[in-house]
């Protein structure tokens, strides 16, 4: 297998998120201008110019129309995926950290950063399907938890929304009261910040990654705590395969630790765990900085992640502190692995 | 042990008595002194419960000075001032801290007076210093700790035949020795935890046998064979052991004790601690205890300024060497011995003194050692007048003190002694200066301390300017392994002390070009080494058999700080240790260099084997086990098999149920899922949902032409 070397961003990368059929992969990163690739080959198709800050995450509809970003410039930006126009600019009065697209497409949870006194809070927009109508008024504004809050997606049918970040709880909102409907005991949570958080191509159950070293995959409906992956280093990024009862989850020794002597030392890399049996697979060597974003690809075949490593399923990529995306294409016999 | 009272209980007794809990502060209560009234501390009382050395009281920085002249009210002052000339010289004494008390009839003193220092180190000096002070013929001072006065008026007048206790048969504390499955222990200290595991191999993991938080406050040691586990404490050191699990034997106590060291054959233990004068200009001053392990009678003391305790007797020397005390004369820890400024101290055990009642007297020595196993002392006196007077290495035999050999090196910048753990050889390391004095280059001279005259022999590496990283004796054994190189990549020769014809003469094994190592660990049955690169070299590690002369594998554990064999030569552990921040935690390898098992603990500070004692089995019965070993190990591998069998039985069952698990969530949530479509299919307008829906990949191809030029090319022919 031979990774892709993506090389469009001159910041560390933050997140990446393939189109539903896994032809585009569209890149964010800190420097202000997301990408867009061909998920096949790794070949730049265009970027999105708007932002004036570190774009934090970005989600993609479902027919590949528009696109949406966060960013520290306090804007949450829609993009005609084709011809990189921007569409629509919600302005917020903090930087807004991740954003996610409901099923449907007709809604979207943001959430923004605590800032200059205000706590942080998660929203949810309407998307008006002719962008002329667009307003900008939010649907449903929740606040409680306390710090960032890295990652907010939707549960099943959009009846809930999930979130976890600093404070180490994931939560489970109510969308129509904005009430808290679960929350994960400490005991059993994380120990540290989450810092990401990743759902299942079904939505039935996600992926949380924290700085406590581990990975935990969580009943999206329950809630019950299904599986520990744990790891010798911060997670800061994690996806579920597709395809394979696998799950890779990435990061490294944090960027002001990084050892001058020895790049292994860092052990920044992808790490594929068996999903069910909780056993280490193998790993995606290959980034000089902590993987910041995982991603497979959605057609069976690849994944792809903020820094980018490219492995053996149909694909995946990986994005990393070092500002390269690596597009991996799994090896047919990545397929036939027994344990 | 007390009786537990519940708070119920406690309420109702109260209401009984008609006493308001509430109105009572608790903190308020106390008992009368030596009465708990069946009250237990809640704390981890076994540790710490009666210990003596609490500052109790705390008078114990306090000294009563007796027999001071009787002096009228204007002579008073004189007197004090006299007083405070003495005792100020020792140390810091607080304000207001001289005190002697007046008849109120006569207004004369009384003959004594107390004395308050801020330590209760200096009063301790100073009660030892000016006790028997004479101030004039008929004063003569006597000085006590205010404390031990509490302790003399304790004394019953009558004397009482002490109580003879019926003898209790100890525990066996060989009894991790004679584990069926014959594994070997180790010891851990990670976080607050100290544990205690068996290295169990065939199940691919440690097996906990004691655990226990805040076990040592510094470290913990084995004793030299294994019997005990000493953990170190603020009030002294102790000792643990025990048949089945870790009790407390003995406790010694020492205040601030901060190093320990058994004798070889673990029947004294020394202790260590050196304490801050209160005058900055003052040198540190050392305590050192010698106690009897099992009994925890104190053998001997020496106190002393840090000066008298410093090695390498020509002065400006920085500190003190650990051990301070070196023991020799093999297994029966009959002498030990400490360096001096000219001179060696050699004591013996019997009586806890010197040995022919003086020290030995070397000028200049700077170095010695002890043979492993016979009372033989090796010497090292460096060149003095500037060459006039070469450099020297004897051999000195104990008690007799008579020479058994000594040899004269010139132009010599450093030595180093390196024994064979049998005492059979004796490598000096000899940091030879060139012609030029510039620089320095390296040579061995080699004894036989075995053979008739003790035979020297000249060994000089093929390049000898070739710098000596490292140097092992083979255990047991007759070979050595030498890393010697400038380049970063050394070379690593091997050498024995006989030649194929099996004369006495050294002969070279085998060189290995440019390793990636720096550190040489022998198996402690010999014949195999681990050849381990350290630090620069990020953990590379290579096993080697030196009797074959072969590579069996090489392995790398990333950053490893430490390596130690199992005291049977079966397995390695290679550790991490807390000098990393990141990657804590240790390895275990077979002999041959099979990664095992892998154990990652954060802040992972100390990784021991226990030590085995010495095998009981006589040389000739080694051998015959040696030659049929076909016979003996079949019926291991029989239980290897099985165990491993067993183990893949574990791991299927323990696979296919969480599989099953696994399917049972799938299997909920695909119906949840199917459930759910047709909302789906509302929430996206119709559109239908999920994977069922089909769509057709069109593959279309674009051309542009980006550039169009035109080239005239020459008609060839």
């Amino acid at each position: 297998m031979r990774p892709i070397l993506m090389k469009g961003h001159e910041r560390p990368l933050t997140f990446l998120r393939y189109n539903r059929e896994g032809d585009l992969l569209f890149s964010c990163a800190k420097d202000h201008t997301p990408n867009v690739w061909f998920a096949d080959n790794g070949e730049r198709l265009g970027t999105y110019r708007g932002h004036n800050g570190a774009v934090w995450c970005c989600d993609v509809s479902r027919d590949s129309m528009r696109l949406i970003t966060a960013s520290a410039d306090q804007t949450v930006k829609l993009w005609n995926v084709q011809d990189g126009v921007q569409l629509y600019s919600f302005n917020f009065d903090s930087p807004a950290k991740s954003v996610d697209f409901s099923v449907g497409d007709k809604l979207v949870v943001v959430t923004t950063d605590p800032f200059m006194g205000l706590p942080s809070t998660i929203q949810v927009k309407r998307i008006a399907r002719d962008p002329n109508e667009q307003t900008t008024e939010s649907v449903l504004t929740i606040k409680g938890p306390v710090g960032r809050i890295n990652r907010a997606v939707w549960g099943p049918l959009n009846k809930t929304i999930i979130s976890a970040g600093e404070d180490t709880v994931i939560r489970v909102w109510d969308t129509e009261t904005g009430k808290l409907l679960k929350e994960v005991d400490k005991e059993i949570g994380h120990q540290k910040t989450i810092t990401s958080l990743s759902k299942s191509a079904d939505g039935s159950h996600f992926l949380t990654g924290s700085s406590d070293k581990s990975a935990k995959l969580w009943d999206a409906r329950t809630l019950t705590l299904l599986k520990t992956y744990v790891t010798e280093r911060p997670v800061n990024a994690c996806a579920v395969s597709p395809l394979l009862d696998h799950v890779v989850i990435g990061g490294g020794q944090e960027a002001v630790h990084v050892t001058t002597t020895d790049r292994r030392a860092g052990k920044f890399e992808a790490k594929f765990f068996h999903k069910n049996l909780q056993e280490e697979i193998g790993g995606v060597k290959g980034h000089f900085g902590p993987i910041n974003a995982l991603a497979f690809n959605p057609d069976g075949r690849s994944c792809s992640c903020r820094s980018c490593l490219i492995l053996i399923m149909s694909s995946f990529s990986s994005g990393g502190e070092d500002g390269y995306v690596r597009l991996h294409h799994f090896d047919p016999d990545y397929f036939s692995i027994r344990m | 042990m007390a009786e537990v009272i519940s708070m119920a209980d406690i309420e109702a007794s109260a209401a009984r008595l008609g006493i308001d809990l509430s109105s009572i502060n608790l903190d308020s209560i106390q008992l009368p002194p030596g009465e708990d009234f069946g009250i237990q501390s809640g704390d981890d009382g076994d540790l710490y419960q009666d210990d003596p050395l609490e500052f109790e009281g705390g008078f114990g920085n306090i000294i009563v000075v007796d027999n001071l002249p009787v002096v009228p009210p204007e002579k008073f002052e004189k007197l004090e001032g006299v007083i405070r000339k003495i005792y100020s010289q020792i140390g810091t004494i607080r304000e207001g801290g001289i005190w002697m008390p007046v008849s109120p009839d006569t207004q004369k003193t009384l003959g004594y007076c107390f004395i308050e220092y801020n330590t209760a180190q200096e009063a301790e000096l100073a009660r030892e210093k000016t006790n028997g002070y004479k101030l004039d013929k008929s004063h003569i001072f006597a000085v006590n700790v205010l404390d031990d006065f509490e302790k003399y008026m304790k004394v019953p007048e009558e004397w009482k035949a002490s109580e003879i206790k019926p003898y209790m048969p100890g525990e066996n504390l060989q009894q991790w020795l004679t584990d069926e499955k014959a594994r070997d222990q180790f010891v851990i200290r990670a976080g607050s935890n100290t544990e205690v595991f068996w290295n169990d191999p065939r199940q691919l993991m440690p097996e906990l046998v004691h655990q226990r938080q805040y076990w040592t406050e510094s470290f913990v040691q084995w004793s030299p064979l294994g019997t005990y586990l000493a953990t170190v404490h603020r009030q002294g050191a102790a000792v643990w052991g025990g048949a089945s699990t870790f009790n407390r034997l003995m406790r010694f106590a020492h205040p601030q004790v901060r190093q320990i060291d058994f004798s070889p054959s673990e029947k004294y233990i020394i202790t260590y601690s050196s304490h801050e004068p209160s005058n900055p200009r003052d040198s540190h001053r050392i305590v050192i205890n010698i106690f009897d392990v099992r009994t925890g009678k104190l053998m001997r003391d020496f106190k002393g300024n840090v000066d008298e305790f410093a090695t390498g007797g020509s002065g400006g020397v920085s500190g003190i060497s650990w051990p301070v005390f070196r023991w020799g004369g093999g297994r029966e820890d009959k002498y030990f011995a400490r360096i001096g400024k000219n001179v060696i101290a050699v004591y013996e055990t019997e009586t806890f003194t010197l040995v022919d009642k003086k020290s030995m007297k070397v000028d200049n020595v700077v170095d010695f050692s002890w043979s492993p196993t016979d009372p033989i002392l090796a010497l090292f006196v460096p060149e003095q007048g500037g060459g006039n007077q070469p450099a020297r290495v004897s051999l000195v035999q104990i008690p007799g003190k008579e020479e058994l050999r000594q040899k004269n090196l010139f132009s010599v910048s450093d030595c180093k002694v390196y024994w064979q753990n049998n005492g059979e050889y004796l490598a000096v390391k000899v940091d030879r200066y060139t012609k030029t004095k510039k620089s320095t280059y390296t040579g061995f001279e080699l004894f036989r301390i075995k053979e008739r005259d003790i035979p020297i022999e000249v060994l000089e590496l093929d390049n000898k300017n070739d710098k000596i990283i490292a140097f092992a004796w083979e255990p047991k054994g007759h070979r050595f392994a030498v890393i010697h190189g400038d380049g970063p990549r050394p070379d690593i020769s091997f050498y024995s002390m006989r030649t194929s014809q099996n004369t006495g003469r050294v002969s070279k094994l085998m060189t290995l070009k440019s390793k990636q190592a720096n550190a040489l660990y022998w198996s402690p049955a010999g014949r195999y080494i681990l050849l381990a690169g350290l630090k620069g070299f990020n953990g590379q590690l290579e096993f080697y058999n030196v009797d074959e002369l072969e590579t069996m594998a090489t392995g790398e554990h990333f950053m490893a700080t430490d390596i130690e064999w199992d005291p049977t030569g079966r397995y390695v552990a290679t550790a991490v240790t807390s000098v990393h921040e990141m990657e804590n935690g240790f390895h275990i390898w077979s002999f041959n260099g099979k990664l095992l098992y892998r154990i990652s603990r954060d802040h992972f500070y100390q990784f021991l084997w226990r030590p085995r004692p010495p095998s009981l089995l006589t040389a000739e019965k080694e051998e015959e086990i040696a030659k049929n070993l076909k016979k003996y190990s079949k019926k291991y591998e029989a239980e290897d098999q099985d165990v491993s069998m067993q183990l893949n039985e574990q791991d299927r069952k323990k696979r296919k149920m969480l599989q099953d698990q696994w399917n049972e969530w799938v299997a909920k949530w695909k119906q949840w899922h199917e459930e759910e479509r047709q909302f789906r299919i509302q929430l996206r307008d119709g559109e239908a949902s999920d994977e069922e829906e089909e769509y057709e990949a069109k593959e279309v191809e674009v051309e542009e032409v980006l550039d169009v030029s035109e080239e005239i090319v020459a008609d060839q022919d």
